[in-house]
């Protein structure tokens, strides 16, 4: 029992069990359902925050892109619900029935070939997953080998944000344009808009959130989550350590991305939407916020920040839309400059010395074989600086 | 180039750096089991002799062979896996792990993406850090966070790091550089105990250590070699005398 107990005080495991708590009990228990969607909503950008934990926190890589992937995957799965929603008998108004009703405006009179797919379930969800994965690796793969990095890095990935919202809102006719698609109703037949519908949407969210800050934990917990701290900190040591530092960046890139589409296909069945709004530079700056907000090196505490940031900013921008903006980029700057590990790295350094006194105990007598990076989580803040120095120089050598 | 039985032969070896040759011409042999020492003056472009074999810059000619492979266009790791250590001239460990993490990261096991996520830390690897641990005197220290280490002690580490890949070319720049009088000590006789079984180069200043340790001497001098051999003939000699004393 006392070996549990100081298990799950070491893999953070408790930490998990509460915001678990929270969102699967707690929130459903207090919230009527309009605020619990709009929960739901928001915990869809806790999967892009969990994977900039692990992508930034972790790896030590600034992604100014995530919205992309964020996109995709909405994209993917709205582009089932839409052909299911776009059946001949509900489109036969229109001069071609059976295509999705914005192809028919723009006088397209055949489905693409590469829509074809999303006719069936099983492949969309499987193209949700994997499209993203594969673009990033290609992007993530051509950077990192050429030893691109850092600030270079960050700048590219808001490159590729900027290219795909041009191109999805240019490409009105195969992607709904700059309205997006719309009008999403069921899911194999099953009204996604119901009470019940939403209830279960809103627990298979939450359930997945906690699956993927589990995963993301067990990968911290591995030789490979020790490796991306040590990448960050001391990349050339590691790479004379025999290993191809690259690809360990291309691993947290891609499963940054994976996270991310997750976060959107679930995002497009619960709001009933998707839209290029979700994945130019803006939302993928907000969707970095909400990590840093949270904590970067905290996977809970960036599910935490989402909320938080996504609650402020409803409120405010009922209040004072005008000021909103404003106030969320004083928010970055504050967070970075006062407080660099965010929200979980104000609780490691103020409230949890108030009671970690017992707690220190059986840390100590811990076995040093299974050790986890702990010391790092709650230690000194990291400097941002010290990864981009270092890819600076491996591309003059 | 021949073949040789050398463990590592650097020939005809060049490096310029916008027209300015780090590196120039130079050619050099270490024999298996050697210990051999670089010494020279700043800028006489020992590191960069370093960064050249370890891949760390690449070369604008000339060849590195390690056991007759190939070295000049071979991916960092991919050196290191053919089993050339380094130790930088600063400490360069992981501050933030501890002294058993720091050893275990370095265990030549998982070094692939899926292999890293799969990798245990089985009683094997358990015993080979605190073998390596006991080899350089941290042995005690294996849950002490490597930041808190004294310079002397994160020098050790690194190279500690270096012998959990069991490598079969060592190089160590400047591994004595902040060490006390006992610290020097204790490293020499460390080198003199890792020498046994594999080649390796140390870059160093201290004369007293050099004598101490080196098989062998290599001069450099802007870029070429000045003089080698053993210590006495190396400091007797006038081009060295005048490379050190002169100017």
């Amino acid at each position: 029992m006392n070996a549990l107990k100081i298990w799950i005080g070491k893999s953070g495991l408790g930490s998990v069990l509460i915001l678990a708590l929270i969102i699967l009990v707690v929130f459903p228990l207090t919230m009527d359902l309009f605020r619990l969607n709009l929960v739901g909503k928001y915990l869809t950008y806790g999967f892009v925050a969990v994977g900039l934990v692990m992508l930034w926190g972790y790896g030590g890589v600034l992604s100014l892109g995530q919205g992309v992937f964020f996109g995709l995957g909405g994209y993917m799965m709205a582009m089932f619900m839409k052909l299911e929603a776009s059946d001949p008998v509900t489109t036969k108004i229109q001069s071609t029935p059976g295509i999705p009703d914005f192809m028919d405006w723009n006088q397209i009179t055949e489905l693409p070939f590469w829509w074809e797919p999303f006719r069936h379930l099983p492949l969309a969800l499987i193209a949700v997953l994997l499209v993203p994965t594969l673009l990033a690796f290609i992007i993530s793969y051509a950077m990192f080998k050429r030893r691109v990095g850092g600030v270079y890095f960050a700048i590219i990935t808001q490159a590729v944000a900027l290219i795909m919202t041009v191109l999805i809102i240019g490409q009105q006719g195969y992607t709904g344009g700059v309205n997006g698609i719309t009008d999403l109703k069921t899911m194999l037949g099953w009204d996604t808009r119901e009470d019940t519908a939403k209830y279960i949407l809103y627990f298979v969210n939450g359930g997945l959130l906690i699956g993927a800050i589990l995963l993301c934990r067990w990968i911290q917990m591995s030789k490979l989550g020790t490796l991306l701290l040590a990448m960050r900190d001391k990349e050339d040591r590691v790479r004379f350590s025999g290993y191809d530092v690259s690809m360990f960046k291309v691993f947290a890139f891609c499963l940054a991305a994976m996270l991310s589409a997750i976060g959107g296909a679930m995002f497009t069945l619960q709001v009933g939407f998707m839209s290029p709004s979700f994945v130019g530079i803006v939302p993928s700056i907000e969707m970095v916020i909400f990590a840093a907000v949270g904590g970067r090196m905290s996977l809970v505490g960036a599910v935490y920040g989402t909320l938080l940031v996504n609650f402020g900013k409803t409120y405010f921008s009922e209040s004072f839309p005008d000021l909103w903006l404003f106030l969320m980029a004083a928010l970055f700057i504050g967070v970075v400059l006062a407080f660099p590990n965010g929200l979980a790295g104000l609780y490691e350094s103020h409230v949890k010395p108030l009671f970690g006194r017992r707690k220190a105990k059986p840390e100590t007598t811990a076995a040093p074989g299974d050790g986890t990076p702990h010391t790092s989580t709650g230690g000194k803040p990291l400097s941002r600086g010290a990864p981009i120095s270092g890819d600076v120089q491996g591309q003059s050598a | 180039m021949s073949n040789t039985d050398f463990v590592l032969a650097v020939e005809d070896l060049t490096v310029s750096f916008d027209g300015f040759k780090a590196i120039d011409a130079l050619t050099l042999y270490v024999d298996r089991g050697e210990l051999r020492v670089i010494i020279g003056p700043n800028g006489a472009g020992k590191t960069t002799l370093l960064d050249l074999i370890c891949g760390k810059t690449r070369a604008s000619a000339g060849s590195i062979k390690f056991k007759n492979v190939e070295m000049t266009k071979l991916q960092e790791h991919k050196i290191v896996r053919a089993g050339i250590g380094r130790k930088f001239q600063t400490p360069s460990i992981y501050e933030n792990l501890s002294v058993f993490k720091n050893l275990e990261v370095s265990f030549p096991r998982g070094r692939s993406v899926f292999g890293a996520l799969g990798f245990r830390c089985t009683d094997e690897v358990r015993e080979r850090v605190q073998s390596v641990a006991d080899e350089i005197g941290l042995g005690d220290a294996l849950d002490v966070e490597a930041g808190l280490l004294s310079h002397g002690q994160k020098q050790w580490l690194e190279i500690g790091m270096l012998l959990m890949q069991e490598p079969e070319l060592l190089m160590l720049d400047e591994p004595i550089a902040g060490m006390s009088v006992r610290e020097r000590e204790l490293t020499a006789e460390l080198l003199a105990r890792i020498c046994k079984g594999r080649s390796v180069i140390v870059i160093e200043h201290d004369m007293d250590f050099v004598k101490r340790i080196a098989h062998k001497v290599t001069v450099m001098h802007q870029g070429k070699i000045l003089a080698e051999g053993s210590m006495d003939k190396v400091q007797n000699d006038p081009k060295v005398i005048d490379v050190y004393l002169g100017h």
